[in-house]
């Protein structure tokens, strides 16, 4: 800073700090396109939806497609895996949100709000674990399903119960329920 | 120190060149560089150390003259490495076990620093340092990791990316922007192979400045006292020099017999397996120099508390210089603290040992155990020791206590006197 004996500030005190600014302002613009060109580019933001069809898939089974790089989980429930999912009270979940973009945020997570309205047979879910992403097991006939026979993530041991929701484990939120639409009975758009 | 050195150019030319950049004057800095006399085997890990990193730069610029650090190719050109490149295999095993000796190396080095109070006054700066290092260590060998594009590569990278959506608000812009994607995909991969190349160079000026900082106090000894004058030294050249050669030597044998016999003995067989985004391997384990801080994220039954207290663990380390409250240095005036030390080596490699274990049952409780005791150490016993112990009495000066335990007679000639350990 300039020597003076005054207590006022000089001319010079406020050309020092406008030229601070100024630089560094202009610094704070220079970097953003250093630090942004990291962010999903334009062909990683273009994904397409895709369509799936249902038809070959019977109650008890399940299919995974592969979305945005990420595996969607189908399930066709059977009606016991549907009504044990309807009889957990919403207090005994670890996190009370149903997670379906379809929905306005902070819907509650019972099974009507977790399956697709007047469908409640299908379970669509994006596929990954939300403690640290992992894709846990279910989806075979043979896999372990963990305590709540939905979904096991073996990473760090997740159990997800049969509408997707967390009920034990690190994982803090229900498995994602994506933008989805029924263009027919048997043919989905997921995205 | 540093001062007692003064370069004098010996000839024409390097007067010439000295006036100009004086080089020569670090050099002979270096050589002359006085060492306790004292110091013994643990203090030859900083030398084998650079050549570590030296040997990681020399084969991993050559490994990327032939990788391609594309999803569809990554897999297909690591084989062709092994496969069709002249002494590929061996460029590959040498880098990828190189890792592993790099680690095995730090680890001996940091645990050389905690028994000997390397990390107290006047070498904070060394110590944090010494961390920054090991930091960057941590990030290259991930990245690195991530690069053959093999089933291990391609889940660890999204464990580890993942960790950072645990940060309240900010942390899902923070993964996306690491990911430049949706999922570690493709520019994952890139911006990895970027970055593994370039942090090894960040190192290499990190070490210069660790070395700096080692140059300005001087190195500690197992004695943990000050060097008080010459007597107590002996010039870098030629003792460290040739005693850090026959350790590199011996270091390298343990290093050729994996590279030459047992390549893939620390590495993991689904790594051979190209990445497969919609399936995860039953069992996924980090390499093995992470596998105590896994143990620790995997303690906490809770997303956020697991990274906090896994950063945490590394973290701890940075303010340790003032978490000791004990003005001894080493452990072998302190008993208290030398059994406690032994008691969190023994912790640690237990960590170890269940961070490669499944998550259940007995071992999330052992983890759990291990966990507190890791933190405890650092925040409960060491600041309390400090004030309950009583040391031994300290050695009036490495000359004396040297002299005493080999019963000669104090000689000022040591240059002549053959070195006794
Ligand atoms: C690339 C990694 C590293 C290299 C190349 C390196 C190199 C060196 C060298 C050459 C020395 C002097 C010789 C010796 O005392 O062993 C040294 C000393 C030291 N290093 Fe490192 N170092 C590395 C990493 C670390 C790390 C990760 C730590 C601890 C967190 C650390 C802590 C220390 C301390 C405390 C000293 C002083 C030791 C003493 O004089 O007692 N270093 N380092
Ligand atoms: S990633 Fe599924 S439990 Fe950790």
């Amino acid at each position: 800073m300039a020597v003076t004996d005054t207590d006022e500030p000089t001319r010079r005190d406020f050309l020092y700090i406008a030229t601070g600014s100024f630089t560094a302002i202009g610094g704070a613009f220079l970097v953003w396109p250093l630090i942004d060109q990291m962010n999903p580019d334009a062909s990683a933001l273009a994904l397409a939806s895709i369509e799936v069809d249902l038809s070959s898939i019977e109650v008890g089974q399940s299919m995974t497609v592969k979305w945005r790089g990420k595996p969607v989980f189908i399930r066709r429930r059977s009606a016991e895996e549907i009504e044990a999912a309807r009889a957990v009270p919403l207090s005994d979940l670890i996190d009370p949100e149903a997670r379906n973009d379809n929905l306005p945020e902070g819907s509650p997570a019972n099974d009507q709000n977790r399956a697709p309205a007047g469908k409640e047979e299908w379970l669509i879910m994006v596929g990954i674990c939300t403690h640290l992403g992992c894709v846990p097991k279910g989806q075979g006939m043979s896999d372990k399903k963990g305590d709540f026979g939905g979904w096991f993530c073996p990473c760090h041991g997740s159990h997800y119960d049969t509408a997707g929701r967390i009920r034990k484990g690190p994982a803090p939120q229900n498995l994602e329920v994506p933008v989805l639409t029924f263009l027919s009975d048997t043919k989905i758009k997921i995205g | 120190m540093s001062e007692d050195h003064t370069y004098q150019p010996s000839n024409a030319f390097t007067r010439w060149l000295d006036e100009r950049l004086p080089i020569m004057g670090i050099v002979d800095h270096m050589m002359g560089y006085p060492t306790p006399k004292n110091i013994n085997y643990w203090w030859t890990f900083g030398g084998i150390l650079s050549f570590c990193l030296v040997a990681q730069i020399v084969t991993g610029v050559i490994l990327a003259m032939h990788y391609t650090p594309h999803v569809s190719m990554a897999f297909n050109s690591i084989e062709h490495i092994m496969r069709d490149v002249n002494y590929g295999h061996l460029l590959r095993y040498a880098h990828a076990n190189g890792a592993s000796m790099f680690f095995i190396a730090v680890y001996i080095h940091m645990f050389r620093g905690l028994y000997y109070g390397s990390y107290k006054a006047p070498r904070e700066v060394l110590w944090i340092l010494g961390v920054v290092i090991f930091l960057l260590m941590m990030a290259a060998g991930f990245m690195g990791y991530v690069l053959p594009w093999g089933q291990m590569s391609f889940w660890g990278a999204t464990v580890i990316t993942n960790l950072f959506s645990a940060i309240p608000y900010v942390g899902e812009a923070i993964r996306e922007l690491l990911w430049g994607g949706f999922s570690v995909d493709n520019p994952t991969l890139n911006r990895f192979f970027s970055l593994h190349y370039l942090i090894p160079f960040i190192i290499a000026g990190v070490v210069i400045l660790h070395i700096w900082a080692l140059h300005v106090p001087g190195n500690n000894n197992p004695l943990g006292i000050n060097v008080k004058d010459k007597q107590d030294t002996v010039p870098f050249h030629p003792y460290m020099t040739a005693k850090d050669g026959f350790a590199l030597v011996l270091f390298l044998i343990l290093f050729s017999y994996f590279v030459f016999f047992n390549p893939n003995a620390m590495g993991h067989p689904d790594n051979y397996i190209e990445a497969n985004p919609l399936v995860t391997p039953a069992h996924i384990v980090p390499e093995w120099y992470y596998l105590p801080f896994y143990a620790i994220l995997r303690a906490v039954p809770d997303k956020l508390g697991g990274v906090v207290a896994m950063f945490g663990a590394i973290a701890v380390l940075f303010v340790l210089p003032w978490l000791d409250t004990s003005k001894v240095r080493s452990a072998r005036f302190r008993p208290m603290y030398r059994q406690f030390f032994f008691i969190f080596v023994a912790c640690c490699m237990g960590l170890g040992y269940l961070g490669a274990m499944p998550a259940e049952g007995i071992y999330v409780i052992a983890s759990r155990i291990l966990t507190v005791y890791y933190f405890a150490h650092f925040l409960i016993i060491l600041p309390v020791l400090g004030m309950v112990e009583k040391p031994k009495p300290l050695p009036e000066s490495i000359s004396k206590a040297v002299l005493d335990a080999h019963g000669g007679s104090a000689s000022a000639n040591t240059a002549a006197a053959p070195e006794k350990r």
